[in-house]
């Protein structure tokens, strides 16, 4: 079943390169300039372009407040703020707002709507005309899913058919600005590793700027979160926090790993329908 | 999606064979609404606008206690096309009111300070309505013309014991100055005149600009989605200047 | 409103001593409202505007939606504080043209094709009317746009240029604005001198409104600069918040706001 913690996950193209490069970018920034709408970043140079930039007479220029990544391939901008535009393949943490009768709408922390398709959802044949299923989802479950469609009017599909996708139970979601996930994940996931180990709480992170958090020392690793979310920009932000959470060892109480894997609580959450 | 007027417009050419400098036919009917003290339906091709002037009473501003006011007013009555939808006047007719109000207002035309009945405590307030009678294109230009010609043909009422004598009229309204407004669109890298509806729907810029006899510019107004360059406006402002002088021989004599 | 009999230009200069092409002081900052995905407050002299960008966001009624692209909705509006003469809450009809004109002067550079069937909406106020309020909404609501992050071709800077005493003068202030001769609302993609918002009222020679334009350009070139630099401050990485740091700040406020009450 499932065995690693989805952002760690290497099998598909999660845009895990892009998590790393941003955070390692963001952190870098206090050494690079922003660059601003309208400001040219490059001669395209028959290269690609990427997010954020706009082309005009063979030169590339930006759309958005951000930090330029030039390469040989490809021209983009990391950009400091906006809202939540899904992407395919995005890990995203979703909320079931309505039941439907072939499936159900998940609010995703996005200005587009998205939908789970039964098939995409449940494993077993589901007999749509007799079976009601919310026994499944219903309105207000939290759930763990991949974006697997995105079409040209932004009409979003997800899906729980991805190494990692689960119904979260319990916990607490925080909502933070999407553009500040990379840095809370940390390069490699050194910063949401860190307060997952100092506070023993399960954490999921969703791309769409979605984060559930479940363990008794919440309110610390939401506090932590938070204050990464607002200082994302000052230096030596990664030893602030671990002081903050200093004072907190792991908790290794019944059913709570400290920095642990879902595989032990797999079982548990098996067992609660 | 562009409009059929687009793909023509780009390439100089209009639908009804006009050059792109030209006004559809233009017919003034000044004086058609007996009830007004002043009045006019104007016609550029299809769009049809009726101004009417009104002149009422009022509290002079404390800071101008000798001088009338003038309040100008549009309507896009449903009537006149299946876009307008009943209710209060909407930002499109807001804005054309406003426009239009600043062409009137800025050229002088006319003389407030002679509207005082009693200093401070009643003056003459002079009301425009324009009323939309059919949508075609070209609705400021229009609007304008209808306006000018009303006042044109206005007439001050008589006064008896401080209460207006409705159909009594004391003189003509002095009118001084003769603005005229043209409006030029840009489409592509082409500047036209007097669009139709259709045409409208294609065009991606437009300035109106509003001139006295004199020559001076006495209001702008800038709309449309697309951006001007300097040189562009200055392009439009020479054609808006030599048409306005062509339209003005058209306004009924005073 | 009656002009004054009062010369407005004294010796070659205006009467709060500014020559003719110089900006009133002026004060911009990002990120003033919290809850906004993007927000500015920005001054020019006594006249100050708050501006929030939210979006892009679902859009509501639905009839409303274009299903290939997103829309902009711009309000702007008066505190009824904000002038000497109370204004009356709710909605003019100056506000209705001015809100039009506000939207009408960013269309050209929002990237609305990227948003289908959602709404960009802008809400600007003016807490302090000392003169050229639209186009001092204008350059906060570029700031706030700016930082919400939404996609935009460049930045919209704006400023308003006038003849008071026969005079062209730039930034004109609540007295010259009300006894100008004319009055001209300029807004403008600064890096290619192209026009989005032009109004004009008042008498002016055709020479006169071409010069008038030239300074406008030049005036907005300045003022474009001082846009990028509130952005860029806003993103620079800060010093570690110790409690020196945090005490420097106070007292960083206070000396600021000693300024202001002189002023």
């Amino acid at each position: 079943m499932i065995t690693r913690r989805p952002y760690e996950e290497k099998e598909e193209r999660t845009g895990k390169e892009d998590e790393n490069l941003e955070s390692v970018e963001m952190q870098e920034h206090t050494l690079r300039e922003i660059v601003l709408p309208g400001e040219m970043v490059a001669e395209k140079k028959g290269r690609k372009l990427g997010d954020n930039v706009y082309e005009e007479d063979d030169k590339i220029f930006a759309k958005v407040v951000g930090i330029s990544v030039v390469n040989e391939n490809e021209i983009k901008i990391i950009p400091m703020a906006g809202v939540y535009i899904p992407k395919i393949n995005d890990k995203v943490i979703g909320v079931i707002t309505e039941v439907g009768i072939s499936g159900w709408t998940v609010d995703i922390n996005s200005p587009y709507i998205s939908f789970l398709p039964v098939s995409e959802g449940v494993d077993e044949f589901v007999d749509t005309n007799r079976m009601d299923i919310s026994r499944f989802f219903d309105v207000g479950d939290v759930i763990f899913c991949k974006v697997s469609k995105v079409t040209k009017n932004k009409t979003i599909r997800v899906s729980m058919r991805s190494l990692g996708a689960r119904k979260l139970y319990g916990g607490a979601i925080v909502k933070v600005q999407p553009t500040k996930i990379p840095r809370i994940i940390g390069k490699a996931g050194s910063m949401i590793n860190l307060i997952k180990t100092k506070t023993g709480c399960v954490i999921y992170v969703g791309k769409n700027g979605v984060i559930w958090i479940r363990g008794d020392n919440n309110i610390k690793a939401i506090e932590a979160i938070l204050t990464i979310e607002r200082e994302s920009h000052t230096v030596g932000l990664t030893d602030k926090i671990d002081k903050m959470l200093g004072g907190s060892a792991g908790y290794a109480g019944v059913g709570y790993a400290s920095s642990g894997g879902p595989s032990k609580e797999s079982s548990q959450e098996s067992k609660q329908e | 999606m562009k409009s059929y007027a687009y793909d023509l417009l780009v390439n100089g050419e209009r639908i009804d064979g006009r050059k792109l400098e030209d006004y559809r036919e233009i017919e003034i009917e000044p004086g058609i609404i007996k009830n007004a003290e002043g009045s006019a339906l104007v016609k550029i091709g299809n769009t049809k606008i009726i101004s009417g002037v009104k002149f009422g009473t009022c509290t002079p501003y404390p800071d101008t206690p000798e001088e009338g006011t003038l309040s100008v007013n549009a309507e896009f009555t449903p009537l006149a096309s299946p876009d307008f939808e009943a209710g209060p006047p909407g930002e499109d007719a807001t804005e054309l009111a406003r426009v239009v109000d600043r062409g009137i207002r800025e050229s002088e035309c006319i003389d407030f300070k002679k509207f005082c009945i009693t200093p401070s405590e009643k003056a003459w307030s002079i009301s425009v309505d324009i009323h939309v009678i059919n949508h075609d294109g070209n609705l400021i230009d229009c609007a304008f013309l209808a306006s000018v010609s009303a006042l044109l043909n206005a007439r001050v009422p008589k006064l008896k014991d401080e209460q207006i004598v409705r159909g009594d009229y004391k003189e003509d309204l002095k009118v001084l100055h003769k603005p005229i407004e043209v409006t030029v669109c840009k489409v592509g890298d082409k500047f036209l005149l007097d669009p139709n509806f259709e045409e409208e729907s294609a065009v991606e810029a437009k300035l109106t600009v509003c001139f006295r006899e004199d020559g001076n510019i006495c209001a702008l107004q800038k709309q449309g989605s697309k951006e001007l360059g300097i040189d562009e406006i200055k392009k439009m402002v020479e054609i808006a200047t030599e048409k306005s002088k062509e339209l003005r021989r058209l306004l009924p004599k005073s | 409103m009656a002009k004054t009999e009062e010369k407005l230009i004294v010796n070659g200069k205006r009467l709060d001593g500014r020559a003719f092409a110089d900006l009133r002081p002026v004060r911009m900052q990002v990120g003033v409202v919290e809850r906004a995905d993007g927000s500015a407050q920005v001054s020019f002299g006594n006249t100050e505007a708050i501006v929030s960008a939210y979006g892009p966001r679902k859009l509501f009624p639905r009839f409303m939606q274009e299903q290939d692209t997103g829309i902009i909705r711009y309000r702007y509006n008066m505190a009824a504080f904000s002038t000497s003469d109370r204004v009356q809450p709710g909605t003019s009809r100056r506000g209705i043209e001015i809100s039009k004109v506000s939207r009408i002067a960013f269309e050209p550079v929002i990237f609305l094709e990227d948003f289908p069937v959602t709404t960009i909406d802008v809400f600007t106020e003016i807490i302090q009317a000392d003169g050229s309020t639209r186009v001092t909404g204008i350059n906060a609501a570029s700031l706030a746009l700016a930082t919400a992050g939404i996609p935009m071709r460049n930045l919209i800077t704006a400023c308003s240029v006038g003849k008071v005493d026969g005079e062209l003068v730039v930034d004109l202030n609540g007295q010259e604005d009300n006894n100008s001769d004319a009055d001209v609302a300029i807004a403008m993609i600064v890096p290619k001198e192209k026009l989005t918002l032009l109004q004009m009222d008042g008498l002016l020679t055709k020479e006169e409104l071409f010069k008038i334009l030239d300074m406008g350009r030049d005036t907005c070139k300045k003022i474009y600069e001082m846009q990028k630099s509130a952005i860029k401050e806003a993103y620079k990485p800060k010093p570690e918040k110790t409690e020196k740091t945090e005490k420097e700040a106070k007292t960083e406020k206070e000396k600021n706001r000693k300024v202001k009450e002189e002023r």
